[in-house]
């Protein structure tokens, strides 16, 4: 076992699997069951489905407060998935910890956006 | 130590291009990569999903921006490959959906045999590829 403590301690593992697994596992619920109720919606809709329909589906409060639910469980999924994969294939604690760096910002900045896009309908 | 344990290939540094070409994965573990591969792909695409979001919910003429991207293009990419990237996310989406179903139900009901997990496999990847199948010939205008 290789000394991984004190000033060798390695800052970006994760070290805290079980809370991670949990949240992954939750938030992927709540996205396959907001998936399938989107879907639904669209599915059921007889003929083309128009700008009025589409935009319709978010307008009601409780969609938008799902809607953003689902988003943010999106980001900390992503999260959590992303970081398995640095954790896995790159070593180099600096190129991780870039990698890492750039992942929070990138889903972070996305879900932003998302948001912004979702409330000002 | 034997001859035959000696014989033995020993994969101690497995190199990206020597060795992973001559693995062969059982169904599961296509399954699993498959599913790490798809969700990297959402990952890095993110920006072009809620783009996606951003103009079909906007406004009217945010919705036409975003029907004429699959038809007459965007900016100097084609339509034909904005489809394509679409067809790629359709698949992404619902491979990573049904692996995790797949995921949650052995965690809930402690399904953990090898028939299963070849089994389920299977059914992992034929669902994933038939259904972008299907949604791929609506989007490609086929029915």
């Amino acid at each position: 076992m290789s000394v991984n403590y004190g000033s060798k301690r390695v800052v970006v593992g994760a070290h805290y699997g079980l809370r991670d697994w949990l949240a992954q596992r939750v938030t992927a619920v709540l996205m396959a069951l907001f998936t399938v109720l989107l879907l639904a919606q669209v599915v059921f809709t007889k003929g083309p489905i128009g700008y009025d329909l589409w935009a319709g589906i978010f307008a009601a409060q409780w969609m938008k407060v799902l809607t953003f639910t689902v988003i943010i469980s999106l980001a900390y999924h992503a999260w959590v998935g992303v970081r398995d994969i640095w954790m896995d294939y790159v070593k180099p604690v600096a190129i991780r910890l870039i990698l890492q760096v750039f992942s929070i910002v990138w889903l972070v900045g996305c879900a932003g956006w998302a948001v912004q896009v979702l409330w000002r309908l | 130590m034997t001859e035959i344990a000696k014989q033995r290939p020993e994969f101690r540094n497995i190199n990206a291009i020597t060795d992973l070409t001559t693995y062969r994965l059982p169904p599961a573990g296509w399954v699993s990569i498959l599913h790490r591969v798809s969700g990297a792909i959402l990952f890095l695409l993110l920006p072009f999903i809620i783009w996606l979001f951003d103009t079909s919910v906007t406004s009217e003429i945010s919705f036409a921006r975003f029907s004429s991207a699959f038809g007459a293009g965007l900016g100097f990419v084609p339509g034909w490959f904005v489809k394509l990237v679409a067809l790629a996310l359709i698949w992404a989406y619902l491979h990573h959906f049904v692996a995790g179903v797949r995921h949650l139900y052995m965690d809930a009901t402690h399904s953990v045999t090898k028939e299963f997990g070849r089994s389920s496999a299977i059914v992992t990847l034929v669902l994933g590829v038939g259904l972008t199948a299907v949604l791929g010939a609506k989007l490609f205008g086929l029915y």
